[in-house]
């Protein structure tokens, strides 16, 4: 697994050493602890960290509401463990979205499986994101290529294929996408009418 | 009947009072419940609590369902407002150097006049003003946002969030320059010397929900018995507190260090309408600085749904009239009705009223004749009706 930057925001110091040290048994991780509530955003912004562990009942669970609406859901897991172990809670809540739950610092063997879990789940997320974005790209491309088209044969009296051919000609000619030639087109062609 | 039990959760502020007064005073065991109060620490504890299973009805912020319905947070089965358990309670603190300020240009922090202290601010305000406020969704935010729109403190206004046990930590290390807050947590701050109060919520908008008692859709329609039962026990919990003579003893309660583990003179101030603006103790009265009960206040209005609603579209680029819609089919005056009239409540004719329309209390239709709706208005002088009704 990749090295993670990891937030871990406790008060008892005796707790967040256990914390720390049940996540370094599971790899090399840039583990942050933040004892203080103060400026709290503010850091976890800047570290922008792979995950957040915080109490499930720690007062500033709702600063990290605000954040994760700011930077849209899913941006960043959070993660949150709790004194109890209640493992029907835990699956729930990793089933549910934003937060998953996990297991208190005396178990530090149970950290693991739980942060994976959280992350696995975020990748999840990101790929699926990734996936329509590149959907949604590939949609708009196609759009610009039917403008371009549109134009060529307007301007040249040409028709489809020929102008499709024209574009895919240019594209080749001159090493780059045909996308970037249409979209080039079809904004010279907005700039001259 | 046999003892039901419930899990309630709360989060410790001076309106979490009909719930721990329904169970102290022995409203619940009235019905037949055992409520097991459980207090949190957090508005996400409390919707995550709701949400899993882990409590069956919980004390939130009015606008929280409303953005659990438009899908702003995890997907959780759908959350049902049944009453509303507070309105006003809220108070606008300045930081001490704001304040000084302030009291050099001549404001006299009269808490009332939310021209006169909007104005008192702009004069001495950074250009970028910080304000926190106890969640994203949230009345405090609605109050805040509402105080300054169209100022030229708008421009340059930043929303944060801070939970209430640390705002007065937050304006003392100037992370923010003001906040808007329930009660204890305002006049805490004050008593620390952080800040100075200018404004009641109230001044702003004259009738804000604060809390109401919110379920599950699963719980309140596949579990009637035991939703009318609590209903019927927080019901009769925010009649008793609204009587005078109630009042120091709900501060005593709700005080004990098992609920908000404060000084009773703290949670005593806004209970008996005798707010300290500084720390020098200047006392203002302000008659009805959160009210239980009084002028239907318990009644979901979803006029007030789709207010809310509104906002939280806009602020979030979800279209406004199906946002308002849906969250307006989560406040349930149904149930209310309901689970209520056999409590005795007088239950008004309309289940939508148009809101900020009553400068002075006024009488409407009512089940039982007529019932005083007390005064709505906005500061502002808007009114707002929603596009579309729903019974």
């Amino acid at each position: 697994m990749a090295r993670l930057s990891i937030i871990v925001i406790e008060r008892d110091r005796a707790r967040a050493l256990r914390i720390v040290d049940g996540l370094s048994a599971s790899g090399d991780h840039a583990i942050t602890v933040i004892s203080e509530p103060t400026g709290l955003a503010r850091r976890i912004a800047e570290q922008s960290p792979d995950i957040v562990l915080i109490d499930v009942a720690d007062p500033s669970r709702d600063v990290l509401e605000e954040l994760a609406l700011i930077s849209g859901p899913m941006e960043r897991p959070v993660a949150m463990f709790v004194d109890r172990s209640d493992e029907q809670l835990t699956r729930a809540a990793i089933e549910s979205g934003v937060s998953a739950y996990v297991v208190d610092g005396l178990h530090p063997d149970r950290i693991k499986p739980i942060l994976d879990a959280a992350i696995a789940r975020f990748h999840l997320f990101q790929k699926m994101r990734a996936e329509l974005a590149a959907t949604r790209a590939a949609l708009e491309e196609r759009k610009i290529i039917d403008r371009a088209k549109a134009i060529l044969m307007k301007a040249r009296g040409i028709d489809e294929e020929a102008a499709y051919a024209l574009l895919r000609k240019t594209a080749m000619d001159q090493n780059r996408r045909m996308a970037d030639i249409a979209q080039q087109l079809v904004m010279a062609a907005g700039l001259l009418t | 009947m046999s003892m039901a039990s419930l899990r309630l959760g709360y989060v410790p502020l001076t309106d979490a009072a009909p719930l721990i007064i329904a169970q102290e005073l022995g409203f619940a065991a009235e019905e037949g419940l055992a409520l097991k109060l459980i207090r949190l620490q957090s508005w996400a504890q409390s919707r995550d609590l709701l949400g899993l299973g882990g409590i069956d009805a919980a004390h939130m912020l009015v606008p929280l369902p409303i953005a659990q319905s438009l899908g702003l947070g995890p997907a959780y089965p759908p959350f049902d407002l049944v009453m509303v358990l507070s309105v006003g309670g809220q108070a606008i603190c300045v930081s001490t150097a704001l304040a000084q300020a302030m009291r050099g240009k001549g404001h006299g922090f009269g808490f009332g006049d939310p021209l006169a202290a909007r104005a008192a601010l702009a004069a001495v305000a950074p250009d970028s003003l910080r304000v926190g406020v106890p969640f994203p969704f949230s009345t405090q935010a609605e109050l805040v946002r509402r105080w300054l729109d169209g100022n030229a403190l708008a421009a340059g206004l930043s929303i944060h969030t801070v939970p209430p046990p640390q705002m007065a930590d937050a304006l003392a290390s100037g992370e923010v320059d003001a906040f808007c807050v329930g009660e204890p947590w305002a006049s805490y701050a004050v008593e620390r010397g952080a800040g100075a109060l200018v404004l009641a919520g109230r001044a702003i908008w004259a009738s804000p929900p604060e809390k109401g008692l919110v379920l599950t859709r699963d719980f309140a329609e596949g579990r009637p018995e035991e939703t009318g039962r609590l209903m019927r026990a927080v019901w009769r919990a925010c009649r008793w507190l609204d009587r005078a003579e109630n009042r120091a003893t709900a501060a005593e309660i709700l005080s004990r260090p098992e609920y908000l583990n404060l000084p009773t003179e703290l949670s005593e101030r806004g209970l008996m309408d005798r707010l300290h603006v500084s720390a020098t103790g200047e006392v203002r009265e302000y008659p009805g600085f959160v009210r239980f009960h009084a002028g239907a206040a318990n009644f979901p209005w979803r006029s007030l749904a789709a207010l809310l609603a509104r906002r939280i579209a806009r602020l979030h680029g979800l279209d406004e009239v199906r946002a308002m819609q849906v969250a307006m089919g989560c406040f349930r005056t149904d149930l209310y009705r309901h689970h209520l009239r056999t409590a005795g409540a007088d239950l008004p004719g309309a289940s939508v009223r148009i809101e900020g329309g009553m400068v002075h209390p006024t009488a409407v239709a009512s089940e039982k004749g007529q019932m005083i709706l007390g005064p709505d208005a906005f500061f502002d002088g808007e009114t707002f009706e929603p596009p579309f009704a729903l019974r």
